[in-house]
This record gives structure tokens, sequence and C-alpha cells, in this order.
């Protein structure tokens, strides 16, 4: 997949750079500790190393170790109680060197200024967003991800909101703001609107998830793009993968926007002054606040700059599809009361009450196999992929990224032969009740899911409710099981996985041929895994313990014999 | 030093029973001063001074009571104006003469660092202490950054600082002083230069550092006398290399730890600079009772080890009525960082407890950490070589040590906070609405109506009713 992907290379490699004892592209670090400290900032530097639990391919990094810079321009005659940040990431591939010049000029303009109330951190982070995580739980003082950092010296009170800037070019275009974070997480709806009334002050063009912004809403255009942009956030959110370094400050509650200055060849074009004043703008707005950002909305989705759907409007739609788990989880509670009605009056007869106990926990124990092993099957999907990635590697002939992702898909296919498995414990005298039962549990483990998940990332309970809800609610043991089965497979959070995939692109006018769309769900299972591992993402762990066990319960309910 | 400190209310309440009389009467005295540092960075602190010492009839009970002693901080508040203009008024010649001409609030908060106190304090008039004289020092520090205000020059003047120049001394002054820091100034190696030139130079050692002023005595009529103002100038002629400027011995930095909002840590980090020397120090930390602190939690390590203090006291907090408080004696190892850390559950409020903006957070008050540090002087390597023999039998004394108290900063903490907006808006728009509906309603329901007798009117319809009764004519 990439340059080190042949272990024989890459160990030839890691021992090049060990001899070298120099990274292959480095932060000028002394350069820009003086040129901070000329501009007269307090400035701190920070060193962090982190050994990933795998090669990744993508970005070509294991041992990653780097240093960040940050400097403190002190509010006069403050406490140093509040602070704002500027972060830049920089990174191997993203060198991002004309945002670092962006943010030099702008310390160095407020450094004049007499009028900040909050301190301002200007933050230099090497290795993209694993330094801005190391720089975060140095500076909380926490340790989530297992990252080796050296502690901050310098600190500056309590943050009240970020802004990471990211330019490809000294051309800017359009300036394109990202506000999906780790998990899900959105920034407070009014920095948004912070950001989108400096654009209208200065004439900057807008875009949001890469889109232009729909003029005119009365025609059939304005809305079908507002949907389109309102999809690919959903999808972006349902990832949750930080889109920018600012995804990470809000896990630490610090309302957090990532600006990407865009060059797209267009005619109008604007310098850095332009996106300078629109930051100074910003900064001085946010120097003012008195309170933390929280009087709009934290929940809702976007289809354009000017207009955002909120939480109370579409909260109801994942309602109404959870509906229908419970419903249906109703009505197999209906059926099944009358099942053990039958034997219950049956046995009323004959003698008092000693049938319906022995009725229950025969379904109980034909319960406890399925729920257990599936279960197992989902510690194992979680666990197994990391821990086995060097026996893996030593016995074929793959990388070590390889060997995980190909792990995870075997593991993963494996479960759909638990049926023919998991049959041992088998009420013979009511069959129905076992399944019954099993889909009661099922249904109602899915429906708790899906509503916890929705609650926290709506996009992302949508997206599975959308997809997993139809398919579940129509499992059944007897009827056309290859169509069920089809379904059923079709709707397993892997494909979903690969059907978002394409959905994105196809929305991004960047359509995928078949062989990418695999290769780019192979790489995206790494990144899933890696992302869970660096920056403490959920989806992973969400979808291996928690939804793919109970998928396999309806892929048990579907083959009961 | 960049950070100016909050309000700190230090009241020590010292006073005992009214004593007795004396014959002598009440007698005032004055002394100001005024310290100007400049930095080779360009940066300039100074410092007024100003005592104010009388007699009085009040007497200071033996001993101190610990009964009366309080400390109370207001981490909130910030110095501003509306401090500055009382203080002012305290001082005997306002701002109308002496030093304090160049009190301007415009210059003053134009600063990178500003700093207020008042002291007062019973002062003994003879060695049995039989009577006291009562002292206000009234203090404030300044410090100019060459970044905001000197536009990147580095050379100052009084009147570019202050935008004055000083005249007179106060004509109740006893004393009226300005002494410029002119350490790394000799004749050789020029790197300042002062205009104009001192007469007298005054070399002490001051926090530990020695330190060499030169002195304008403002009551010496031959300083202002010349050009009827006296506008000290300071040059830089060959600044030395800008360097990072010279970490102290002792230095604190607080800072809340963890997120979400539910637990989270305190931590405060003491750092030891010194290359050979431990000292202990006194923390004292107050912290508001909605910080829920786990006392077993509390940590101390220096260098990796567990650092044991050899005195601790802990008053626990009880709701609603008094904070926490934690006073510890820790002893900082040589060349070290200490950090002092302690767990806490934010505490969930009524409703009517929290601020006006609640989102804004909580502050806690700054840890104030006391020590007798030790002095730069002694901390030199002594060219064995040279210095005379005896001394390497004797190579630190104790006295070579001066005391700091210390106060970080404070910290601001964000308690779990329901969302005010929909309840106020609400809980007002009811409160309204009751409010007229039951007070209306109730007002029907209590008032009670009777029936008024018409007045049988005034002293005329009385004479009109009386005529014409005697006439025959019913009354009116």
């Amino acid at each position: 997949m990439g340059l080190l992907s042949d272990p024989v290379r890459r160990r030839a490699l890691a021992r090049l750079v060990l001899r070298l004892n120099a990274p292959l592209w480095a932060l000028p670090v002394a350069w820009l500790e003086r040129t901070m400290r000329s501009v007269g900032l307090e400035v701190y530097t920070q060193s962090f190393s982190r050994k990933l639990p795998f090669p990744d391919e993508t970005r070509e990094r294991y041992m990653v170790a780097g240093t960040n810079v940050y400097g403190i321009l002190r509010a006069p005659r403050a406490a140093s109680t509040e602070s704002l940040v500027l972060t830049v990431p920089c990174g191997p591939d993203s060198t991002n060197s004309q945002a670092v010049g962006l943010l030099l000029a702008l310390a160095a303009h407020f450094r004049g200024q007499i009028y900040w109330a909050k301190d301002i951190i200007f933050l230099v982070t090497e290795q993209d967003l694993l330094g801005t995580e190391a720089w975060l739980e140095a500076y909380h003082d926490t340790n989530v991800t297992g990252m080796q950092s050296s502690p901050l010296q310098g600190r500056a009170g309590a943050i009240q909101a970020a802004l990471a800037l990211e330019l490809s070019s000294d051309v800017v275009t359009s300036l394109d703001v990202a506000v999906e974070g780790l998990n899900g997480q959105l920034p407070n709806l009014d920095l948004l609107n912070l950001f989108q009334t400096f654009c209208q002050k200065g004439g900057l063009l807008c875009t949001l998830q890469g889109k232009l912004q729909p003029q005119d809403w009365t025609s059939v255009d304005g809305p079908l793009q507002g949907l389109q942009t309102l999809l690919l956030m959903t999808l972006q959110q349902a990832s949750g993968r930080p889109h920018g370094a600012h995804g990470l400050f809000l896990r630490y509650r610090v309302e957090a926007l990532t600006i990407r200055g865009i060059n797209s060849f267009r005619q109008y074009k604007y310098d850095l002054v332009a996106v300078g004043k629109a930051l100074e703008g910003m900064f001085r707005k946010l120097n003012h606040l008195l309170e933390r950002l929280h009087q709009s909305f934290f929940f809702y989705v976007l289809p354009a700059l000017s207009r955002f759907v909120s939480i109370g409007l579409y909260m109801p739609a994942a309602g109404f599809l959870l509906l229908v788990l419970g419903l249906k989880a109703l009505e197999l509670w209906m059926q099944l009361h009358e099942a053990g009605a039958g034997p219950q009056e049956a046995g009323g007869a004959s003698g008092p009450g000693p049938p319906l106990p022995p009725a229950q926990s025969v379904g109980l124990a034909s319960l406890v196999a399925p729920l257990l092993i599936s279960q197992a099957m989902g510690l194992a999907l979680y666990v197994l992929p990391v821990l086995g990635q060097h026996v893996a590697t030593q016995h074929f002939p793959v990388a070590e990224a390889e060997a995980v992702v190909l792990t995870l898909l075997a593991i993963y296919a494996a479960g759909l032969a638990l049926p023919h498995s998991a049959h041992r414990v088998m009420s013979a005298q009511a069959p129905d009740r076992g399944w019954m039962a099993l889909k009661l549990v099922a249904l109602i483990y899915l429906a708790l899911q899906l509503a916890c998940v929705a609650l926290t990332n709506f996009s992302l309970g949508f997206l599975l409710a959308a997809t997993m809800v139809p398919a579940a609610a129509l499992t059944h043991p007897c009827g056309p099981r290859p169509l069920y089965a089809a379904l059923l497979v079709l709707t397993s959070p892997a494909a979903t996985l690969l059907g978002c995939l394409f959905l994105w692109r196809e929305l991004q006018e960047a359509p995928l041929s078949l062989a990418e769309g695999w290769q780019l769900f192979l790489a995206a299972l790494a990144q899933g895994v890696l992302d869970h591992h660096t920056y403490g993402a959920l989806l992973f762990p969400l979808l291996a313990l928690g939804l793919y066990p109970c998928w396999l319960l309806f892929w048990n309910v579907l083959f009961w014999k | 030093m960049a950070a100016a400190l909050p309000l700190v209310l230090l009241v020590l309440l010292l006073l005992g029973p009214v004593g007795r009389g004396h014959a002598e009467p009440p007698r005032d005295s004055l002394r100001e001063e005024l310290v100007i540092t400049p930095l080779p960075s360009g940066d300039v602190a100074a410092t007024f001074q100003f005592r104010t010492r009388w007699d009085s009839e009040l007497q200071r009970e033996e001993g101190t009571d610990h009964n009366f002693l309080r400390y109370a901080v207001l981490p909130r508040e910030v110095v501003c104006t509306e401090n500055l203009t009382p203080w002012k008024k305290l001082l005997p010649c306002s701002s109308k003469a002496g030093l304090s001409v160049l009190l301007k609030a415009d210059r003053l908060f134009h600063t990178s660092y500003h700093s207020q106190a008042v002291h007062i304090r019973p002062v003994c008039r003879n060695a049995r202490c039989t009577s006291v004289s009562w002292e206000l020092r009234q203090t404030l520090s300044v410090v100019f950054d060459a970044f905001v205000t000197g536009q990147g020059k580095k050379d100052w003047s009084l009147f570019r600082m202050f935008s004055r120049t000083l005249t007179e001394p106060c004509p109740l002054a006893s004393e009226s002083r300005v002494y410029v820091d002119i350490t790394g100034y000799n004749q050789d190696n020029e790197t300042l230069e002062v205009t104009p030139p001192p007469t007298t130079t005054y070399q002490d050692v001051i926090l530990g550092a020695r330190k060499t002023y030169a002195v304008y005595d403002l009551l010496d009529t031959a300083v202002i006398n010349n050009s009827r103002n006296l506008n000290l100038q300071l040059k830089w002629k060959s600044p030395p290399e800008s360097e990072a400027p010279p970490v102290p011995f002792l230095h604190a930095q607080r800072y809340v730890s963890g997120y979400g909002l539910q637990n989270g840590k305190l931590n405060t980090l003491l750092y030891n600079t010194h290359p050979h020397r431990a000292f202990p120090v006194l923390l004292l930390d107050t912290v508001p009772w909605h910080l829920r602190l786990y006392v077993h939690t509390l940590t101390i390590t220096s260098k990796g080890k567990d650092n044991k203090p050899s005195y601790v006291h802990y008053q626990p907090a009880q709701d609603r009525l008094q904070p926490h408080l934690l006073e510890m004696l820790i002893q900082l190892p040589a060349n070290s960082a200490t950090k002092v850390s302690i767990q806490f559950e934010r505490a969930l409020l009524k409703w009517t407890e929290y601020t006006p903006d609640p989102n804004h957070g909580f502050y806690v008050s700054p840890s104030v950490i006391s020590a007798l540090v030790p002095s730069t002087v002694a901390a030199k390597p002594v060219d064995w070589e040279e210095s005379p023999l005896f001394k390497s039998l004797y190579p630190v004394s104790d006295s070579s040590s001066y005391f700091v108290r210390l106060y970080t900063e404070p910290l601001l903490v964000n308690l779990p906070t329901p969302d005010f907006s929909m309840p106020y808006n609400v809980i007002c728009l009811t409160c309204t609405v009751v409010a007229v509906c039951y007070g209306s309603f109730y007002n029907l329901l209590t008032r009670t109506f009777h029936i008024e007798e018409p007045s049988t009117g005034g002293l005329a319809k009385r004479l009109a009713n009386l005529i014409r009764r005697a006439r025959g004519v019913p009354p009116l």
C-alpha cells in the first residue's frame, strides 16, 4: 500500500532513521523559538513520543516523536486565568508553512496591542494531530492515550476557545471551515456564526465541506446543494474522526474550529492580510467573552453556513426509527406471552404453577449461549487484530497494518459462521419461543445502543439506525432466508462503512471505482483502529463491542433451526 | 511576573484595648520614594513607596491573639482606576505635589503589570514598646512594557513613562527620593547613561542580589532648581545581548488538571532552581467549599520521590460557611520541581447560589508561598584562589537568605451549571403572571367593602341647615 508496507523495507528504513538519529522531516524548533521570543512571547517547547500500535500506512509513520513549540502572549495586568489558542498543526505531509508565517505575523501584531484580557497561546505542533493531542494532554495533565511527553513549563489558565489554521498556499481563494470533532463532538454554533460574520465582513468566500454556499433557496438547486452539504457533514460526523486539529480540543470543552485556506484557482484571490484580518477580528471578539460560549446550540447539522437544523428538528426522525424497534419488541413480547400463556393454562388445569418456571428457564438458557458467543466474537474483533499482528507477520508475508486489517476482516467474516456452531442448547418443545426471545433481546439491545449513540453523535446514530433497523425488524427464521441474509449482510456495519465511503466520494464529486473503493475501505479500517488507539476515538470499540455482536444476534435469529 | 496579582486583602486585626494617653502631641511624618529598575530588554519597573507615621492613643496589646487573625482573598477582582483614586486620597499631598504627581491613571494602567498595596501596622516607639506609632505604608508597582509602550525603543525618561516630570517634593515630606538601579553601570564599561548624572550612589543587597542605585534627593534644592523640573532619562549605550532574564530561585505555578465536570485535580508546582541549597517553604491554600477536596489524595512529589511535609494543618470546609484551609511546610530539594496535587469533586450548587455569569467559572484563590530564599550573592561560585583562606571555613552563612512571599495565579474552575436561560425566562414570566393574577385576586378577596356614610358637610352647610330649620324649610 505504501512505502512501509513491506516489512523488510520498513525495517531497513527504521534502521537508517535510527542511525541518522533525525526524523525525515522536522520542525525548525530553534528558529521558531528564537522568532517567537523576538516577537515578545514567552516561549516553551514540549517534546513527545508515541509508538503507534501498528505502522500507519497512509502517513508512513510508526515510532512518532516530535516537538511542539508554543508562545504565550500574556495579557497585561490580567492574572492568566483564561486563554485563547491559535494552533497550526504541521506534519510531514502538510508542512503548513504559510500558516506558521501568518501565526507569527499575528503574534507580532497582537503583542503590540493593549486590549487583551485573555492570554493568547500560539501553538505550532509537529506530527499533525498527534502533537496537538500530546500538547492538550500535557496542558490538562492527563494521560488518555498513552502518549509520552515532557510536562509543560508554561500554562495560561482555562482555555476558552481555540482556532486551528491550515493553509495550503499563500494565495487563498476561499476559506473552508471544519467543525466536526472527535467522536462527532461539535463546537458551539456561536463560534461558527462568528466565523461567518467575519467572512461576510471581509468579503471572503467561505465554504462548508468544500461546497459553495447556495445563494438562491427558492429554486430547487439551493436546497439540493444544502442537502449535499448536510449529507457530507453527516458522514464526516459519523466517522467520529477529528476533521482537523480543533477536533481534539472539544474533549476538554474548548470550543474550536479549523479554518482551511483553499487555493482552488478561482479568479478572485485573497492575500494573507484578508485572512489575518478575519482571524484578528475573531480573536478580538473572543477576547471580549465574559463566559464560555454556551448560549447557542451544541447539537446541530448544517446544510449551509447560515442555516442549521437544530436537535429539536432532527431528533424526532431518529426517534421514529427507533420506535420501530420498540414496537417490534412489544409485538414479540405479546407473542411470547401468548405462547407462554398456553402451557400455563394447560398447567393450571393439571396442577398449580410448576410449568411456567421451567418454560422460562429454558428460554433464558437458550439465550445465554448465543449472547455470550456473539459478545466473545466482538471482544475478539476488538482485541485480536492488534494483539496478533506480530504472529500474523511472522507466519504470513504481510506488513503489520495489512495484518491488522486482514485479521479484522477474517474475524468479522468468521462471525457469520456462528449460528452453525452456536446451536447447542435448544429447547425442543418450543423452538419458536427460542428465536423470539433472542430477537426480543437483540431488538432491545439494538434500540438501547442506537438511542445512546444518537444522543451523543446524531449522525452516526441516524446512519446506523437507517441501515440496521429495517433489516433487524424484518429478520425472521422462516420465509425467504437468502433474501433476508443478503439484506442483513448489506446492512451490517462493515457494509455500511463501505457504502458510506462510496457515497462520500460521490458527494465530493470524485467517484470511486470498485478497486479504489476497496483500497479506501481497507485504509479506513486501519485508520479507525489507529484513531481509537491514538486519539481515543470510540467508533471502533462501539462497532466491535456493541453493534457487531448485536448484529450477530440477528444473524443467529435468521439461521435459527 | 507578567501577571498582576489579584486584589489581596490582608486584614490583620491586631487592635487591643485602648491604652492610656500620653503627654506628647501626635506627630506626623511622611517619607516617599520611587525606585526605577530599567532592564536591558527595555522593560522598566517603577515602585512608589509612601510611608506615613503618626503617634496615637491606641495601644498595642502584648502578643498577638490568633483569634483575631483574618485572611481573605477576592481572586476575581482586578486592580483598576477605581482602586487608584481612593488610594491616592490617603496620601498627604494627594496627587498635587511630590512623587505622587506621576500617578496618572492613564499611564499607570497602560502597563503590563500593576500592583497596589496598603499596609498598616503598629511600630514601637521605644525599646520597651510602652507606646506605639502607627505606620501606613502605601506601595504601587508598575512594569512598563517596551513592546507596548516603548514601540520597541529601550530608552526611557520620566516624561515618557508618566507623561509628567517632577517639580517639587511634597512639602510635608521629611524625605523624598528617587532611586535608579544602575547596577551594570561603571565608568570604563558604559552600558547605560543616566541624565542628570547622580550626585550620590547607594549600594545594598536587595532580594539577595547586590545592587547599585543612583540617588536623587528632591529635598536637595540643587536637583530641581537647575531646570525647574527633574526629568530623569535613561539611555542604553551598549545594551547587553538580550538573553532570557535570570530565573528566580523560587517560583511557582498553579493549574487545574483533568477534564469533565465531575472530578479534577489542583496542582501547585514549586520550583527551587538553586544549584545546591534546599530550603523549606510554607504553602497556604484556601479552596472554596464547592470544590470538595479529597485530602487522602494529597501527594507531594519532588524529583520523582514522595516528599513528606514536616507540618500539615488542614481545616475542612463547611458548606456555605467556610472554605478549606490547607497549610504545609515543605522542604524543597535543591534544583528540583515539587508538585503538590490534590483531587477534588465539583459540587452541585443550589440554583440561587450561582453567580450571574455561571459559565464564566468559579475562581479559586491563589496559593500563598512564604519562604526564606537563599541569596544570589551566596550562590555565586566563590573564587577560592582570590578570596581569603578563612572563607573556605564558612562557605555559606545562614544570614544569606531573604524573605519572599509569592502568590500563584488564581484558578478558574467550571462547575456543573444548569442551563439557566430557559428556567430563568420561565421562572420570571411565571412569577410575573402569578404576581399580577394573585395580587389582584388577593386584593379582591381581602378588601372589605362598606358603604360610606355621606359626611354631614362643612360649616357653611350646617349654618345653612340651621337657618333652613329655623325657616321651616327641609334641610339640604
